[in-house]
């Protein structure tokens, strides 16, 4: 089982799905961005998987790994940045009371 | 005394025990990062999802991806959250409610989006899959300084963009205080 790729992919589906449930369902934006954080870790998980069972993207593979981790940092700290912003506006992390434009 | 290739009594490789529990202690902690209803608890058990996935990126033989795992994930990213969270939770914060009225929706939608990646994976031919081959460490470093020199520099710059717009975002107003 560890040495097929197919397990690999079917678990980077799963963990991804979990993410989409989390970013859809959840009312804390801290949430959502955990979701976010957790989707871009499954991506990453299919990149390496591919990168360790073909051989003409074995090395490839890592560094892009490596490149998406850090995207993943910079939307980290914007993203909590944004939410630190609105917090001080409207003193509420749920997003569902974030309702200004629809007044 | 020599250790067995497989697990006495069940017949399966140690490797494969290694995969199971480490998939099912990353798809556990996902799961209860989306469902806790305390969300300081749904960052740590962020923190035991990415620790497991350095686990099995170890297993993929990819080391250094690994350790960028542990120290990027959970020594920046996982501590930036739990940061936000201690700053953003007041103390007399509504969390009767932790999930949106979509919820069910969601879920139904995300066990689709499952269902459908599982099949397409198990029914897709992969063409030329070998076994699983180690990355050795001194290749990745020649290649990300020779042939991917130019994005290393351009998510340098995009690193430093980050880092200006969060200081500006996060920065109090003098007209706020």
């Amino acid at each position: 089982m560890s040495q097929s790729l197919d397990a690999y992919l079917v678990l980077s589906g799963i963990l991804f799905a979990i993410g989409t449930f989390g970013f859809l369902a959840r009312r804390n934006a801290i949430s959502m961005l955990m979701s976010i954080e957790l989707m871009l870790n499954a991506v990453n998980l299919t990149i390496v998987a591919f990168g360790a069972f073909i051989p003409d993207l074995n090395v490839d593979a890592s560094v892009i790994a490596l490149m998406v981790m850090a995207v993943a940092a910079a939307e980290a700290t914007v993203g909590l940045a944004i939410v630190m912003a609105i917090y001080r506006n409207r003193r509420t992390p749920l997003v569902d009371e974030y309702d200004a434009m629809r007044q | 005394m020599a250790i067995p290739d497989t697990v006495p009594g069940l017949g399966i490789s140690w490797n494969d025990v290694l995969f199971l529990v480490l998939a099912a202690v990353l798809l556990g902690s996902s799961l209860l990062v989306v469902t806790l209803r305390d969300i300081i608890r749904c960052g740590l058990a962020l923190i035991a999802a990415f620790g497991a996935l350095a686990g099995i990126y170890v297993m993929l033989g990819a080391p250094f991806v690994a350790a960028a795992q542990v120290i990027v994930y959970i020594g920046a990213i996982a501590v930036l959250i739990l940061f936000a969270v201690m700053l953003t939770q007041a103390k007399n914060a509504p969390t009767r409610l932790v999930f949106q009225t979509q919820a069910i929706p969601a879920a139904i939608a995300a066990i689709a989006l499952a269902v459908i990646v599982a099949l397409t994976v198990t029914a897709t031919d992969w063409g030329e899959v070998g076994s699983r081959i180690a990355t050795a460490t001194d290749a990745l470093a020649r290649l990300l300084f020779n042939e991917y020199i130019l994005p290393f520099e351009v998510v340098s710059v995009l690193l430093l963009a980050a880092v200006i717009g969060g200081v500006f975002l996060a920065k109090r107003e003098d007209r706020d205080a």
